[in-house]
């Protein structure tokens, strides 16, 4: 489990202006959940999402990672083994010159022997499908394939969390895709928690928890289903709704047994058509 | 096509040399240099030029290669070689202009010199022919680990060799991006006199740069957040190991090192 504490972040922005990207931040993380985290630009949401494997440490507050504390030093390394982090630019999260070495990059520097490298390098290879290309260079490899060597590498290490920090933001729909079914796989399969930062609706609907972020602090929370039922707060937020449930919305004005909380095709065909 | 570009000069093959281990490869090849520095007549030579013809055979590289790496040195070659021809002095003078002369001295040292720069170019690519950019890189670490304790970082440098070769396919396709970015906006990289030309690559080379700083920044936090931490209790995945082979090729450069101090007394 994460616990997030009272976190708050000040950084200075270089013209001795203090920009607080996170404010009073209280937030608790489950293993096994698949939680995205939703926000306009300069809203906090990679702020945080770095705080999660002590690449950025709270100048209030506390981030415990199963009982670690990130702030501790000596636990720096088992806190970046135990969280995992796939950014958004595939290009310049791989290190070396083949597929393979790359996703073994990670375990060499745990200081693992070579055996059991080889082997989560297989295992890892074969959980985001990306066997065939073990031996090719990144740059021979598409977006969603390069994506899914970085999870590779970051599923090498056998963390019980991964960040994904917008990892689908520079790809195509095709590439998004390859990205989404196999961050899905990694939650359901392997029961991995899933922190996923997004810009992408359709995304944040497969979550099992949303959380709408704003100037650092949570502005709203829980279920797809109840955050989208928000239409009005989220507009104010200038962020996108899903079209359906902005048309359950626009329905429910005129029509009040149309519910709110729609977020599927599906559904609201089941209901304008029992 | 930019996607097809090669990095280094490797061949594929399944040969005696290709199988060897990169760090006895660069032994037996600095073993060979030094061998091919002390002959000095025409036993000495010729048992060079002997060894080094069975080693382009047992490589399996075909010869084009080698003939290919030649070819930038084709000028340094023929300079040396006539420099060599008509500066040295000696008692048999077949032909005098000025101070200018060729001897029988001159003309053997020329042969010796331009024999020992083509066999000296051919044999390192023999190297980077036979083995993969990577491998290279690691036999590099481990030969340099040694010098660690005076200070040669040795982890460092072949991370960033392994980086740069890493990059290079990324920051090609780059460049090539932004000089169709900027031609479309009218600029012109092909004409004009040189310093014209040097002035137009600036707003290709200032974002390149920008965006290999970005770049870099990046892929500083991605290595830390996978637990990079240095050289330091850092294990790898391929472990070079040494074979037969090895021993063999390693016993052969010793003996031909002490073949070329015996072959001093003829």
């Amino acid at each position: 489990m994460i616990k997030i504490e009272n976190l708050t972040h000040i950084y200075n922005s270089g013209q001795n202006e203090n920009i607080r990207a996170i404010d009073n931040l209280t937030l608790e993380i489950h293993s096994g959940e698949h939680i995205a985290v939703l926000g306009h630009n300069g809203c906090g949401k990679s702020t945080l999402a770095k705080h999660l494997n002590a690449l950025l440490l709270p100048t209030e507050g506390t981030v415990v990672i199963d009982d670690v504390d990130t702030a501790n030093e000596a636990d720096l390394w088992t806190i970046r083994q135990m969280v995992g982090m796939v950014f958004q630019n595939p290009d310049n999260q791989l290190v070396a010159t083949t597929v393979e070495e790359d996703v073994a990059f990670g375990p060499e520097n745990l200081g693992l022997a070579p055996e059991i490298i080889r082997e989560r390098v297989d295992s890892a290879l074969a959980a985001v499908g990306m066997t065939d290309f073990r031996d090719k260079g990144p740059h021979l490899l598409s977006g969603g394939q390069k994506q899914r060597v970085a999870i590779a590498g970051v599923i090498a290490m056998r963390p019980q969390y991964i960040v994904f920090d917008e990892p689908t933001a520079m790809l195509d729909p095709r590439g998004r895709q390859e990205v989404i079914a196999t961050m899905q796989k990694l939650n359901r399969e392997e029961g991995l928690t899933i922190i996923n930062i997004t810009h992408f609706m359709d995304e944040a609907v497969l979550a099992d928890r949303v959380i709408v972020m704003g100037n650092g602090k949570i502005i709203l929370e829980g279920t797809p289903r109840e955050v989208f039922a928000q239409v009005d707060i989220l507009k104010e937020m200038r962020l996108d709704v899903p079209p359906i449930a902005e048309l359950a919305a626009l329905l429910h004005k005129e029509i009040e047994s149309i519910p709110l909380n729609i977020i599927t095709v599906e559904e609201l065909v089941n209901i304008l058509c029992p | 096509m930019l996607k097809d570009i090669t990095i280094g000069q490797y061949i594929n093959g399944d040969s005696f040399i290709h199988k060897m281990d990169p760090r006895s490869k660069i032994l037996v090849i600095m073993l060979y240099m030094i061998a091919l520095f002390i002959v000095n007549n025409v036993v000495g030579y010729l048992s060079v030029v002997i060894v080094s013809i069975v080693i382009v055979l047992v490589s399996q590289v075909p010869l084009k290669f080698f003939l290919k790496g030649l070819k930038p040195m084709v000028f340094i070659v023929i300079l040396t070689v006539v420099l060599q021809m008509i500066m040295t002095p000696g008692e048999i003078v077949y032909w005098q202009w000025g101070f200018l002369k060729i001897t029988q001295e001159g003309l053997i040292q020329a042969v010796f010199l331009g024999t020992r720069l083509i066999l000296l170019v051919s044999i390192t690519s023999v190297l980077t022919l036979t083995t993969t950019p990577i491998s290279l890189t690691d036999g590099i670490e481990y030969l340099l680990k040694p010098f660690k304790k005076i200070g040669v970082p040795a982890h460092e440098l072949a991370m960033m060799m392994t980086i740069a070769l890493r990059f290079i396919p990324t920051l090609i396709e780059e460049t090539d991006k932004i000089m169709k970015a900027q031609s479309a906006r009218g600029a012109d990289f092909e004409s004009g006199n040189l310093i014209e030309r040097a002035k137009a690559l600036i707003p290709l080379l200032v974002p390149l740069f920008l965006s290999a700083f970005k770049r870099a920044d990046e892929l500083a936090m991605a290595m830390e957040a996978r637990c990079y931490h240095g050289g330091e209790n850092r294990t790898r995945m391929k472990v070079l190991r040494y074979t037969y082979r090895d021993g063999l090729a390693l016993i052969a450069a010793v003996l031909l090192l002490i073949w070329a101090f015996v072959s001093k007394l003829f």
